[in-house]
């Protein structure tokens, strides 16, 4: 018995190991292959090694990124630019609209609710032919509103935050209702403070998703708007050792993110649940 | 949705549910509703200038064309392999990760790192995996078979579903860890107490109690799943083989000519398809209460 629970330990590490080496080589050997010389990594290339521990470790890639090739850290601007807006305008949007959604009655509340969840589940491409259809008519086609705008506004946030603030207890706005504090001041005392790590899980999933975009920048901007993820496709052939960078500089943020808080990523994930 | 509704809604608080959710309700009517409803008008018409009435022709005509065929079958076949697929194995995942083992939080970190990883910074690596001349294919030689080119044949339907299993095994495996989570330890006790094996309780106890959370996973698999043209474009450009060719590859291709008529009935005919199957399984799932 006892063996047999050993052999079951040792089959469930290498289990674990598997997989988990799966899930981290990528970022080791993108990493690992941005420290080398240009050449060495475009000889492994074109001969298709996979080539791990670099045969002289130096900072020229980088070098060249940094200093010599401006276009790269535009792009990773570009991603910024697009991201931190949506972030921001999605949290306040979807705060709003979950106070509505989870502790005020209003004719046809569920109905909404429902169309929002049906919205949150769909493919990207079935949303783009309508915005596409309305930023033309507002003339945002290929500015950088094109893609905030309508990410601003995505169903998802609201529902994650709903279901959150829906979890608070009622008695607690009714108990600051009785001291006489209105909607606004619920939202900001009693609420808000209940849902920092609600919000900060909603600012996580917001980051990944809009970090890694690639539908609406493909369609809505033009080229020297294209933030680093339609960029780096495209880097990837042409010059991967600067590819290389730009992928460890592009990677760098969503680990720092994710080390931070991987807790409320945990939570905001658990917290989908449609019902 | 709850049966009939006997709430009474008081005027002001009303004004007020409103007024709260103005913003998210004008967002989602400005980029959503109302042009929706201005590509269905579109689905039912032809020609650019001249608008004219063509009742359900381009229904007719999108059900007919070859390469929309194929992008449905495609992402059928696709919902087909990989959301079970992703669904075994993250399972079994979780299961060894909840056994106890050292280490738990370590495993559990990097297993959920390819979630936050961008595809885009990653995808080279299975590029050169997968080459002519690739990584597995010198492996390959060295065993003394010839592998193909893989990303220019049918096989890039697999390493599709491989990239889409590496992606969302953390995202699932965070919901099942959850959901074991709460199963009571005394269920368990009881059942070692009466002689149960791991194999029975795993079915008598396990089984049943995470079904809930398998729906769940369920659901979200198919979203994901529905999602897959942000790898498959990453790893395999914007005209692939034809076995990953994606109804999501079709609309986006089609952007390029800016037939708005056959955008507009092929995102009609997605939502609708999509809102069918979802709304079917929810009802399933409120039929047996999972």
């Amino acid at each position: 018995m006892v063996k047999e629970n050993k052999v079951l330990k040792l089959a469930g590490y290498v289990v674990l190991g598997v997989f988990a080496f799966c899930a981290i080589a990528p970022i080791l050997y993108i990493i690992s292959n941005s420290f080398m010389d240009p050449g060495e990594v475009q000889d492994a290339i074109g001969k298709c090694r996979f080539h791990i521990i670099p045969d002289s470790f130096t900072l020229i890639q980088y070098y060249e990124v940094f200093l010599r090739k401006p276009e790269f850290l535009l792009r990773f601007w570009n991603s910024i630019i697009l991201t931190v807006p949506i972030i921001l305008g999605q949290i306040v949007v979807s705060l709003l609209g979950a106070y509505a959604f989870g502790k005020i009655e209003f004719p046809y509340k569920n109905k909404i609710f429902f169309m929002f969840i049906l919205l949150m589940m769909m493919p990207y491409q079935v949303t783009l032919v309508p915005v596409y259809i309305m930023l033309k008519k507002m003339n945002l086609v290929e500015t950088y509103a094109s893609v905030i705008l309508p990410n601003v506004f995505s169903t998802f946030g609201v529902f994650l935050l709903t279901q959150f603030v829906k979890s608070i207890p009622d008695e607690q706005c009714q108990a600051a209702k009785v001291d006489g504090a209105n909607h606004i001041k619920i939202l900001l005392k009693v609420i808000v403070p209940q849902c920092k790590g609600a919000i900060a899980s909603l600012a996580i999933l917001c980051f990944i998703d809009n970090w890694n975009m690639i539908e609406q920048p493909l369609i809505l901007l033009s080229d020297k708007e294209q933030p680093m993820s339609t960029f780096l496709s495209q880097i990837n052939q042409t010059s991967p050792g600067l590819a290389f960078v730009s992928g460890v500089l592009f990677i760098l943020p969503a680990i720092l993110i994710f080390l931070k808080g991987e807790k409320a990523l945990l939570e905001g994930v658990q917290h989908l649940d449609i019902k | 949705m709850e049966g009939i509704e006997i709430v009474k809604y008081s005027k002001r608080e009303s004004v007020n549910g409103y007024i709260f959710a103005a913003p998210s309700l004008v967002g989602f009517l400005l980029f959503f509703g109302i042009p929706f409803i201005i590509s269905l008008f579109y689905c039912f018409t032809k020609g650019a200038g001249d608008i004219e009435y063509v009742g359900f022709q381009n229904f007719i005509d999108l059900f007919n064309n070859s390469s929309f065929q194929l992008a449905v079958k495609n992402t059928v076949l696709f919902n087909l392999v990989s959301v079970p697929l992703v669904m075994v194995i993250s399972l079994l995942i979780t299961l060894v990760l909840n056994s106890s083992l050292k280490g738990g939080s370590f495993f559990r970190m990097t297993l959920t790192l390819p979630l936050v990883i961008p595809v885009a910074s990653v995808v080279l690596l299975w590029q050169i995996t997968f080459a002519q001349t690739g990584f597995l294919n010198q492996v390959l030689v060295k065993l003394g078979v010839s592998g193909p080119d893989y990303l220019n044949t049918k096989l890039s339907f697999v390493i599709l579903v491989l990239l889409y299993i590496w992606k969302n095994c953390g995202y699932n495996m965070i919901i099942f860890l959850a959901g074991l989570h709460n199963i009571p330890k005394e269920y368990y006790e009881a059942a070692a107490i009466d002689g149960c094996s791991k194999v029975g309780i795993f079915f008598k106890i396990t089984v049943p109690l995470l079904l809930p959370t398998m729906f769940f996973v369920f659901i979200i698999s198919i979203i994901n799943s529905l999602r897959v043209y942000r790898e498959a474009y990453l790893l395999l450009g914007q005209y692939p083989d034809s076995s990953v060719y994606m109804l999501q590859h079709f609309m986006n291709n089609n952007f390029t000519n800016l037939n708005y008529q056959r955008l507009s009935t092929a995102s009609v005919i997605v939502f609708v398809s999509i809102a069918v199957v979802l709304g079917l399984l929810f009802k399933l799932q409120k039929k047996y209460e999972v």
